[in-house]
């Protein structure tokens, strides 16, 4: 063990995977000598060579349209965009080629491919180093989107996502990049994908939320503890597509009222489906309406970055409205 | 970069010098070049009649594809193709009755009646990668699939097919300039029919063809006349053999007409001078490799005609065997979007199972269900 940041965590898995299997192969902008813009890709090029990890021209499109040639030929491809911001050249790629391409051809043809970028805010990157775009990608239909929220499960969702037969979006959180450090085990293994975490326990509400919200509601948690004695449950659903609906309405079951936070605006936002999912098939369970905590509907600012991400403070706040209901 | 490489002329008179290919190929070519055109005339058909909806015109672009298809080598090499190419599979022994599965989408699709007819999906004997409507995408993809077999030293090319109005694409763009940079075994082939729907060539770019296009990305451009299938084999031929040897890529540009509409929803008269059409009418590939061919004694006329015959025989049996067969089964809507079906969509193909049968719906002719 290893006590490892959520970056060095995502090189390490990389590093394993391509070590366990020859087909796996790293392309983007700036991973090969350099290392990656967060140094995710640091050390691949110089120890597997460059026709595993190398420099490609900047294109996103390219990128992933290459890499998904790759996939359907043999290879296990991890592209790297590298802002979640910039991959929206890629959409059509990855909409309509990646996640259609197995059931378009009958399962003649498949996309075993990654793509990791770094999203969300918290580095005052403003509009276009900041946004959180997981539901564009959730929404689409044969795409899987993990977004791991800890070095540990980063490194293990990495090396799973890289193993899946299917098309994954791998959405690191670059607030966390090296917010903290945990112990990592040295060398192969998985965390299965499609399987949520608790990083608190509580049967008096649960908190949904995955990603760079995962501290902060774990902060919210904590301190709703200490100051009302209530024990709140915090749900990482670390699989957003496909997400693990039993744990999600297990969870809403025995806590009976329920919060989501995200990162990302409202409107039509990840949290808005696990609001409808508690409302269509657990109504009978909630004690009071579910509350969503969000960015707001406005692109990401830059100086007042703070203000608009959800904070421990706006969680507490709403965690004591669903409680006080 | 103008010039354009030519075999036959229009009038089917050797002006070049032809490539050794033995007779059987040169009838081959031939024989998929009639079947190309029989095939586009009974989908034409069977949408005028109502039999499927949709069709995209294949005709005056035959010797395109089957050049394209004889340069080929089915066991290594892959195609991307667009939408406008029957001759390639036709070519390399996909049958009519598989190609006429598509469509109709019926059972035996291999996109499981999911895509619109002419968004095929095979991989033998020829590994013809499933099509997509939006354009250009496929262009990259070959680059990565060529790449693929570049880094395992298999020799294998990747062909992507696309017609003029696709090299405004991003996935052109992007396409033509990964593989000036990594030399990837591919060839890019340009089918210029001269129309992105209604959009003339002309109206498409500014440069001076589309060959030249190449020249930005570090990759070669050839023009060559696309009515001529010894000329397209040839220069094919060449592009493949050099990124077989590790020559990097070539992009063609072949210049020929789409002699209908873009897709049976389309209504060309209103946009293509009826003069222009008359022009190319007596360019018309197969009438020139037919001259051609009977010229040099590869063939009979009644031979020629006997071909004819059958193969407008043998797309029409095809067209009834697909058409008499069943459409896929209910659940299959929700098959393949993962390698695994995930829980949320085994709720929702029960609901559907469970919701059409209690309609009465959703059962095949044979009364069973689901479908």
């Amino acid at each position: 063990m290893t006590a490892l940041t959520l970056v060095q965590a995502v090189n390490d898995g990389l590093r394993t995977a391509m070590g366990g299997d020859d087909t796996v192969m790293v392309l983007g902008e700036d991973v090969g000598l350099k290392g990656g813009v967060f140094l995710a890709t640091d050390g691949l090029t110089k120890e597997f060579g460059e026709d595993r990890c190398f420099d490609t021209p900047l294109s996103e499109d390219g990128i992933v349209g290459v890499g998904i040639g790759l996939a359907m030929n043999g290879m296990r491809p991890v592209c790297e965009i590298q802002f979640q911001d910039f991959i929206f050249p890629a959409f059509d790629q990855i909409v309509s080629e990646a996640a259609k391409m197995r059931y378009r051809s009958g399962g003649m043809y498949t996309v075993p491919m990654v793509i990791r970028t770094p999203y969300g805010g918290g580095i005052r990157g403003g509009l276009y180093h900041s946004q959180s775009g997981e539901a564009y990608f959730a929404h689409t239909p044969g795409l899987k989107v993990v977004v791991p929220s800890t070095p540990y499960d980063a490194k293990g969702l990495l090396i799973a996502a890289i193993e899946d037969p299917d098309p994954v979006l791998f959405l690191e959180p670059k607030a966390l990049y090296r917010a903290f450090r945990e112990e990592v085990p040295e060398g192969y293994y998985t965390v299965p994908l499609s399987k949520t975490r608790n990083a608190r326990e509580g049967n008096d509400l649960v908190i949904y939320c995955w990603g760079a919200m995962v501290p902060v509601c774990a902060e919210a948690a904590d301190r709703i503890a200490e100051s009302r004695g209530k024990q709140v449950r915090v749900v990482d659903l670390r699989t957003l597509m496909p997400l693990d609906e039993e744990a999600v309405l297990e969870a809403v079951r025995e806590c009976g009222r329920a919060v989501v936070v995200q990162e990302a605006p409202r409107f039509c936002g990840y949290a808005s489906e696990i609001s409808a999912m508690l409302a269509e098939h657990a109504v009978e369970y909630l004690e009071a309406p579910v509350k969503r905590v969000t960015g707001f509907d406005t692109p990401f600012p830059n100086t007042l970055e703070n203000y608009y991400m959800p904070d421990a403070r706006r969680v507490i706040d709403a965690v004591e409205q669903v409680l006080d209901f | 970069m103008s010039d354009l490489f030519q075999i036959i002329d229009p009038s089917g008179k050797k002006v070049g010098k032809a490539p050794r290919l033995k007779k059987t190929i040169l009838i081959h070519m031939f024989q998929a070049m009639v079947r190309t055109r029989a095939f586009d005339d009974r989908c034409m058909k069977l949408q005028r009649t109502g039999k499927i909806g949709f069709s995209v015109p294949n005709r005056g672009i035959e010797a395109s594809s089957v050049g394209c298809a004889a340069a080929l080598d089915a066991t290594k090499d892959i195609v991307a193709p667009h939408y406008r190419d029957f001759g390639i599979m036709l070519y390399h022994g996909i049958s009519p009755e598989r190609m006429m599965d598509t469509m109709f989408g019926n059972v035996d699709d291999t996109a499981v009646g999911r895509q619109m007819p002419v968004h095929f999906s095979f991989e033998n004997p020829l590994r013809y990668l499933s099509i997509s409507s939006p354009l250009g995408t496929q262009i990259p993809q070959a680059v990565g699939m060529a790449m693929a077999m570049q880094r395992r030293d298999e020799k294998g090319v990747a062909l992507t097919t696309f017609g003029d109005g696709s090299t405004s694409t991003s996935g052109f763009h992007s396409g033509m300039n990964f593989a000036g940079v990594f030399q990837t075994p591919v060839v890019f082939f340009c089918q210029n029919n001269q129309w992105a729907i209604s959009c003339a060539s002309a109206d498409q770019t500014a440069s001076e063809s589309y060959a030249i296009k190449g020249e930005a990305y570090g990759v070669p451009g050839v023009r060559v006349d696309g009515n001529d299938v010894l000329a397209v084999y040839q220069v094919v031929a060449e592009a493949v053999k050099l990124a077989r040897n590790g020559g990097g890529p070539t992009l063609i540009e072949a210049l020929t007409f789409r002699m209908g509409g873009h897709s049976t929803s389309d209504d060309p008269t209103k946009y293509v001078d009826a003069d222009l059409m008359k022009e190319w009418e007596a360019k018309d590939p197969i009438m020139r490799f037919r001259a051609y061919l009977l010229d040099a004694g590869h063939m009979t006329k009644k031979e020629a005609e006997a071909m004819e015959a059958d193969a407008a025989e043998e797309v029409l049996a095809a067209a009834r065997a697909a058409g008499a067969k069943g459409v896929p089964p209910l659940d299959s809507v929700f098959g393949d979007v993962f390698e695994e079906m995930p829980a949320h969509l085994k709720v929702q193909r029960d609901f559907a199972l469970h919701h059409y049968s209690s309609r009465g719906e959703g059962v095949n002719d044979k009364g069973e269900f689901p479908l």
